[in-house]
Formats: C-alpha cells, structure tokens, sequence
C-alpha cells in the first residue's frame, strides 16, 4: 500500500475480457490506462472502438465518438466499485478502499492479491467481488465478477512513464 | 349659484370621480411597459416568449456556504419538499428521480420513439450490425450497466434514445446534487406552473422556495450555516416589482415633504401652502385617471414619473401666489389674471406640445408618461387659474418675497453686466457640448432592451453564471416551426431537423433540443411502426443475422415478443406525456398561440461561450426549403425591437420640438423672442447629454424623455423671463426671478430625488431633469438682454 501511495502516476496497456453469460465468447477490449495521484484515472478504449473514461474527483466522464456521458458516482453508487477499486488500490489510499469493500490482503511484496467485497447492498447487486494481483507497486490483473456469474478479467502490461 | 359655486362644484365633482377611476385602476408591474403595443408576429412570439415561455418560467436556486455534503443535504430536502408542491411543474437538482418513470417509457416505446427504426435497420444485415453494435458497447462499464435489456433490446435502441435525448451538456455534480463549476455552490432548477409574467404567482413561488430552505436549514447548525441565493426572470420581475414600489412610494413621500418645507418657508403661511398643494394633487388625479380610462392598466413606472409632475405643477402655484402679491392692494388676482395667465398658459402649451409627441409612441410606458403629463398639467394650470382665485381667503398674503428676488437679482449682476462675456461662454459651452457628443457619437445611445432592466449589474452577472453552470446559457437562439395544428409543426420539426444535422457535423452548431425527440408526428411513427417485421420474418432474419456473432438468437426470443407488441401497439399522443418529466420537457419545447403551433428548437452552440451562426442556420432552412421555419435569435431581437422605438421616440421628440417652435412663434410674433425663449433651453439641453456623455453614460430613452422634460419645465422660465422684459415694469423683476427661483428648486429637488432610486429609468430621468433645469433658470436668466433694475 505504501508502495503504492509513493507512486505519482504510471501508465499500462491492458486487455480486457467479458465474460457474459448470454453470449457464446468473451467480449475483447484493449486500450491504455493512466493513473496521476492522487484521483484521476483514465481508462482510453481503443480496440473494438474508441472510448475514452476518466474519473476525476468522483466524477465519472465517458466519452464515446460524439457522445459524452457525466456520471456522478454518489448518484450511481452501482458504477462506483468499477472504478473506485482500482483508483484506491493506485492512490495507496487503504482509508478508501475500507470506505466501501471489505479488504482481504494476501501473498507477499512480490505477488500480492487483494481481494474486495463492496459493503453497500446497492454496490453489492452489481459486483460481488473485485480481485487485484500485482507484484511491487504494479497492478497486474483486475478481475471484476458480477453477482449473476458474469465477470471480466483485465491484463496490464506497464509502461514507461512518458 | 355664483359663479365661484359653480366652478368649486365642477372642480369638486372632477376629483370625486378621478378618485374613484384611480381606485378601481389595475397596476402592473413587469417589463411589459418596453413591449409594443402593437406587436408584428415575430414581436408577438418573442414577446410570448419573454412573458409565457418556459424560459421565462425558470428559477434557478443556488445554495452557498456551509461544506459541499451540508448544501447537498440541505439540496435534496427542499427537492423532496418543492416536488410535492403543485406550483411547481418540474424540480431538478441533478438526482436521478423520476427517471425511473421516464425509463421505463422510454423503453416501453422505443420503437416509435427512436430515430434509427427504418425497414433497412430490421433487415437480416441491418440486425447483424446493429447487435455487433451492442455486444461491442457491453465493454464499457456504461454498457455493462445495459446488459440486463440485451434479449429484450438487442439493436440497442434504448441507449440511443438516452443519447438522443441528452443532446445539451449535462451540470456537473458533487455529492448527488448539481454543483457550480467552481464548486462553491449546489444548484437547483425549477420551472413554475404559473407563467412567468404572473408576478404574484412567481412571488408566491419564490416565497415557497424560499421557506422549504429555512426548513431544511433549521435541521443542524452546521446547515444553518447555509445561504439562499436566487435568480431567473421570475426574481428579477418580484425584485423590480418591489423596487418600483418603494422607489415610487418613497421618492414621493419624500420629495412631497422637502417640497412642503420650501413652500412653508417661502410662504410662510400654512394656507398659502395647502391651496399652493391643490394645483399639484388635482394634476396627479387627473393624470393617473386619465392613464387608467385610455390604457385600462397602470404602469407602476408612470406612477414613479408621476413624482415629476409634482415638480413641475407646483411651480403654477408658486407663480401665481407671487406674482399676485403686487403692489395694487385688492386687484392681486386681477392683475395676475391679465398679465401672467397668458405666459402660464403659454408655458403650459409649450410643455403639452413636448408630451404629446409621445402619445403615438408604440411604447406603452412612453405613451402613458405622455398621457399622464398633457391631462396632469392641464389640470393643474386650470385649477390654478379658476379655482385658486376662488378660494383664497380674505386678507390672504404671504411673506414678501421682493428682497429674496432683489438678492437673486444682485447675484446676477456681475453676469448681466458682462453680456458680451456670458455670450461667449455660452457659446463656447455649446461648442465644447456639441463636440463632445461628436466623439461620443458611436455609444451615445444605448440600445440594449437591459438597459432599461432595474435588475444590477450584479445580479445579471450572478444569472449569467449560474445559467453558465447550468448549462442554460445559449438558448437565446432558437429555430420556430410555425404550423396551424400541433402534428404539423411537428412534421415541420422533423424536417428542420433533418436541415440540420448536418450543422452539427460541420460544427457551426453544437446540437439542438427537438420537442419531436419526445413525441414524433404521427406519420413519422406510423412510418417506424410499419418497418417493423412480423414476428416470423424477424426470427428467420434474426437467424441469419446471428452469424459469425457471439449471441445465438434462440436467447432473443424476449425481442421478438417486444417487436410484435409494438406492431400491435397504438401510437403516442401527447396524452401520453402528461405528468412525466418527458411531458414538461416537450411542453417548454411546444408553444400555442391562438391557432397557430409553434415548435421550437433551442440551438446550442459548437463550443462554450461560441456564437451560433445564424446565417448558416437560415441558409440550411432556405435549401431545405422550409418556409415556415424562422430562427429567432431572443436577444438580438428584442434590443432591434427596442432600437426601434428608441430612434421611433427621437423622432417623435424632434416633431414635438418643431411643433414648440411653431407654437412660440404663433404666441410671440417675434423670431428674436422665440430664438431668446429657445437658446437657454437648447443649451441646457446640449451640455446636460454632453455631461452625461463624458460621464460614460449611455443614453436611453428615458434620457430623451427628460431631455424633452427639461425643454417643457425649461419654457416656462424663459417664458417669464421673456415676458418681464416685454413688460418695462419697474421693480416686477425681482419677484420674478424669486418665484423662478423657488419653483426651480422644487423641480431640481423632486427630479434629483429620482437619481437616488435604485431604477434605472427613474435615475436616467432624474440625473438629465435635474441639472437641466437648473441649467435651463440660468441660462435665461444670465442671457436676458436687459440691464437689471433692481
């Protein structure tokens, strides 16, 4: 967590995979993620199509070809464990995390995994659990399972800071 | 009956019934004394727009200090108490309320109400790219919000509809309200049932928002710590509503008692002084009667003009009980009758002649301040002549004034004995006066409809970033579809909606609100019902379309249902609507008159703070040859409108100046007399507006008004001045330019109360009457050719 909280910003690729019960194979996306401290997290889409996601204050701004969504995430309280998780988990910020999930801390500096249950029942109805693996202050893997056994797994990949 | 039974009869007789018609008159109070009369149909729809419009209906509240949870707390309880309150036909502070009610509409006629339902899109390839579509946005966390309606709503037409449908820039938000950008301040809008011309409607309103925030903010006194502000038309109209009052009555009150003290001191005789009130009263009467039987409403800004006349009539009084103190014992009122009535009478005239050029004015406040004036002072110059003779009782003097005047006289010595400098100076003065205005020529007139708006500068600035915050901000601009029934101009919508589209590809506009988007026209809905396939042919094309994607299309069976509910299902009108925030949403977007529907549709602009081409906009209705489409751009409009009547009243003004000339020199048979009555005028007039000028005033119309006031007050000075000399009576003079001199001070006293009021108009006319008139005494006074006597 300390690690953590030391870091100002960091940027990774990612890849992410739905799992989603309707469809027959996972729906593949795959962009770039950027963190700067202590409470911005942009999420660019940039395969299938462009999207860009930045949250910033507790703001949530969704960007997509000439539509802009603006989600406050107290009023959505359903999207907040999505984003939250991660940007506390880069933040360092334990005293967030605790806010809203239960904290299960395991492994070692080298691998570590946290795993999140949110305490809100609101939250709860959307995500039953948000796993983070990462070695050092790096996160590795994100997965997000939803209460009705949909889930998504996203893979980072670091990048050198810009 | 004597005669002086008779006259006190018909005089007595006339109050009684003025009294009652004064009574029984109706006050209004909103901007609608700047609106014409006479309206042409664009006029009539902005001015609809400005009275009824939603717009106009439109409180925006915002809560400032305390911490940013405390004013959201406070924020959604006077949510939950202003929704359950009738006067209130939509509350918004950003919560999600009542969505759940519009969604579910929405949903339920998504078919008829999304623009992308066509024969093409329910085709076997139209299906495939349309759910490939979908499965691709189930990747965003947004989308992931959507997965639940994927068997029902493959094709995604239900977040199309929420795009369709959030096409103006959303407020930001902090702690589930609407905050400002800066983040100091939770904001709120509301729209009231009332119309927003309906000022005691819109008072009562601001009155219940203003109690559903002492309630909440009793709660805990961290909340108590909160402040109110308000703003929106309807505030703006209760705020100029009370000024008006106030102003009017308190101006009055005062200018009445500073006016009783002159005349007390002058007079030195409480009789003198209550008979010196009559002529002042009866004018007044007369005059607001007079407005109340030919316009059957009263502005409350004629009744602060009123203040004016009593500045103006006093003087009849003053002239009479000074001049009639002559030398002759027992022929006073004689004396007075023969030598000073035609030179009052003459005045008068010449002050009737100024007013009526506003009496054709299309500007109801003008034409009533014409109105009020012409019956007020004919009134007063009658009573005056017939009825104050009348009633002056036995042995009635007053305090002798011929030492004042002599004083006066003394003072004006050193100018009289140097004529040929004062001359000079004069006409330096008026040089210097016309070039100033020479420079100023480009902003000499203010020609902004605000100008005249008694809400501060402050005020429009706080409205202005609140609208900003909101989001509210360009909706100045606006297409009109004019149609003569509601699915017409609903049809016509569509069309010029489809004009402009492109608009916003070609980013000279940034998106526009459409009340179809709510409720197509009937042919548009019937056209998307009949493109839908029946349920056999959906599912062969939804088979075929299913290939190569990840969703086999056994799993949409719930579609096929929901697709033949629609085929089954009858079309929206706009009953439907009702009660929903989507009803109140397409409501302020549709606006009746008479037998004409108008559907409007808001322009907002490519970027913040980016004008909208409006020549674009017309030209890509032109092409599209949509004729009864017309883009009105409110703000332009309305200051044109006001341009109008400002340059309509300059040349009103200038006729009403020729018909004066005419009229003194019919009185006067001299061209030399007329030029001598007309120079100290003319340069009072020329060094007031330069003044104001180079003070960096812009003038308005109540500017010429008093302009014309200083001309018609100024005439009866020059007047007397003149007639003095045509007299060659020795010793007449200082008692002259004693009762000059008082009734200068009461004028200057009454209209220089007025610069101190918080309208605008009233400022404008007091700041120009005010040092005119004592401009236009001295001027006539120091150029009277004639070596002082006393």
């Amino acid at each position: 967590m300390h690690l953590l909280a030391m870091r100002q910003h960091g940027q990774a690729e990612f890849v992410e995979q739905q799992f989603i019960g309707i469809l027959d194979h996972p729906v593949e996306s795959s962009g770039v993620l950027r963190y700067d401290a202590p409470d911005r997290l942009e999420k660019r889409t940039l395969k299938p199509h462009e999207e860009s996601l930045v949250l910033a204050g507790g703001v949530l701004t969704v960007e997509r070809g000439r539509s802009r969504r603006v989600l406050d995430l107290h009023a959505y309280p359903q999207a907040l464990p999505f984003v939250e998780s991660i940007r506390a988990t880069l933040a360092g910020d334990r005293a967030a995390l605790e806010r809203v999930f239960r904290l299960d801390f395991t492994g070692d500096l080298a691998h570590w995994s946290l795993a999140l249950v949110p305490l809100d029942p609101r939250m709860a109805k959307s995500v039953a659990e948000v796993r983070i693996e990462g070695t050092q202050d790096q996160l590795l893997k994100v997965e997000i399972r939803q209460p009705d056994g949909d889930h998504s797994l996203m893979t980072l990949r670091p990048l050198a800071a810009p | 009956m004597s005669r002086r039974s008779l006259v006190l009869g018909v005089w007595l007789g006339c109050m009684v019934l003025a009294a009652i018609i004064v009574a029984r008159a109706r006050y209004i109070a909103d901007l609608s004394a700047f609106l014409p009369a006479h309206p042409t149909p664009t006029q009539q729809l902005l001015i609809d727009q400005l009275r009824d419009g939603p717009a106009s209906r439109l409180l925006f509240i915002a809560i400032e200090r305390a911490d940013s949870g405390t004013r959201a707390q406070i924020a959604l309880a006077m949510a939950v108490q202003l929704r359950r309150d009738a006067q209130f036909s939509l509350v918004n502070d950003g919560e999600p309320v009542g969505l759940e009610q519009d969604r579910e509409f929405l949903f339920g006629h998504r078919y008829l109400l999304s623009d992308s339902v066509t024969a093409q899109r329910f085709s076997a390839a139209g299906l495939h790219a349309a759910i490939q579509d979908t499965i691709d946005n189930l990747a965003s966390p947004a989308g992931l919000l959507l997965k639940s309606l994927l068997p029902r709503d493959p094709t995604g037409e239900f977040p199309h509809l929420l795009d369709q449908l959030s096409n103006a820039s959303q407020p930001s938000s902090n702690d589930g309200v609407w905050t400002s950008r800066d983040g100091a301040r939770a904001l709120m809008v509301v729209q009231t049932a009332a119309s927003g011309s309906d000022t005691d409607a819109q008072e009562r309103a601001i009155a219940s928002i203003r109690n559903a925030f002492a309630v909440s903010s009793r709660v805990s006194p961290e909340r108590a710590g909160a402040q109110l502000r308000l703003s929106g038309p309807g505030v703006f109209a209760v705020m100029a509503r009370a000024k008006i009052k106030t102003a009017v009555v308190r101006l009055s009150i005062a200018s009445s008692a500073l006016v009783v003290v002159v005349l007390l001191t002058v007079y030195r005789s409480v009789p003198a002084l209550i008979l010196g009130l009559l002529p002042v009263t009866t004018g007044a009467l007369t005059g607001v009667a007079a407005v109340a039987l030919a316009f059957g409403a009263i502005h409350g800004v004629t009744l602060g003009f009123g203040i004016t006349l009593i500045g103006e009539s006093v003087d009849y009084s003053i002239y009479f009980f000074v001049q009639s103190r002559r030398p002759q014992p027992g022929t006073q009122s004689l004396a007075w009758q023969r030598l000073w009535w035609p030179t009052i009478r003459l005045g008068m005239l010449t002050s009737v002649c100024g007013f009526a050029s506003l009496l054709p004015s299309g500007f109801p406040g003008l034409a009533q301040l014409g109105l009020y004036s012409i019956s007020g002072l004919i009134a007063a110059a009658l009573v005056t002549r017939y009825v104050l003779p009348s009633l002056l009782p036995r042995g009635f003097s007053i305090h002798d004034l011929g030492p004042f005047g002599a004083g006066i006289a003394r003072l004006l010595r050193p100018l009289r004995e140097h004529r040929g400098l004062v001359i000079a100076a004069s006409v330096a003065a008026a040089l210097l006066a016309v070039t100033t205005l020479y420079q100023h020529r480009a902003t000499l007139w203010n020609r902004e409809l605000s100008a005249l708006s008694p809400v501060s500068a402050a005020d429009q600035h706080f409205d202005a970033t609140l609208r900003a915050d909101l989001g509210a901000a360009d909706t100045m601009d606006l297409v009109v579809v004019s149609a003569p029934t509601l699915d017409a101009a609903l049809r016509g919508a569509e069309q010029a909606g489809a004009a402009l589209r492109p608009l916003i590809e070609a980013k000279a506009i940034g998106g526009f609100d459409s009340p179809v988007n709510y409720l197509p026209s009937l042919e548009t809905q019937k056209a998307r019902r009949d493109s839908l396939p029946d349920a056999a042919t959906l599912s062969a094309d939804l088979r075929r379309a299913s290939a190569g994607l990840p969703l086999q299309s056994e799993r949409l069976l719930p579609f096929v249902t929901d697709v033949e509910a629609a085929r089954q299902a009858g079309l929206l009108s706009r009953r439907d609507l009702q009660g929903s925030s989507l009803g109140a949403a397409f409501d302020a977007l549709i606006m009746q008159q008479k037998d004409r529907w108008n559907a409007l549709l808001p322009l907002h602009a490519a970027a913040p703070g980016q004008a909208i081409d409006t020549a674009r906009v017309i030209a890509a209705l032109k092409l599209a040859r949509l004729d009864e489409a017309r883009v009105l751009d409110l703000k332009q409009e309305s200051d044109a409108l006001y341009s109008s009547y400002l340059a309509e009243a300059i040349h009103l003004s200038l006729a009403g100046f020729g018909a004066l000339i005419v009229l003194l020199a019919v009185a006067l048979r001299s061209l030399s007399r007329v030029a001598r009555v007309l120079a100290p005028l003319a340069l009072a007039v020329l060094v007031v507006a330069a003044a104001l000028a180079a003070c960096g005033v812009q003038l308005t119309i109540l500017h010429l008004v008093g302009m014309l006031l200083i001309v018609a007050v100024g005439s009866n000075y020059a007047l007397f001045i003149d007639r003095q000399e045509s007299l060659h009576e020795a010793g007449g003079e200082p008692l002259t330019l004693a009762s000059l001199s008082i009734a200068n001070l009461c004028t200057v006293i009454g209209f220089g109360l007025l610069s101190f009021s918080q309208v605008p108009v009233l400022v404008a006319l007091g700041t120009t009457v005010a040092p005119g008139a004592l401009l236009a005494l001295l001027f006539a006074a120091a150029l009277s050719p004639r070596e002082s006597h006393a």
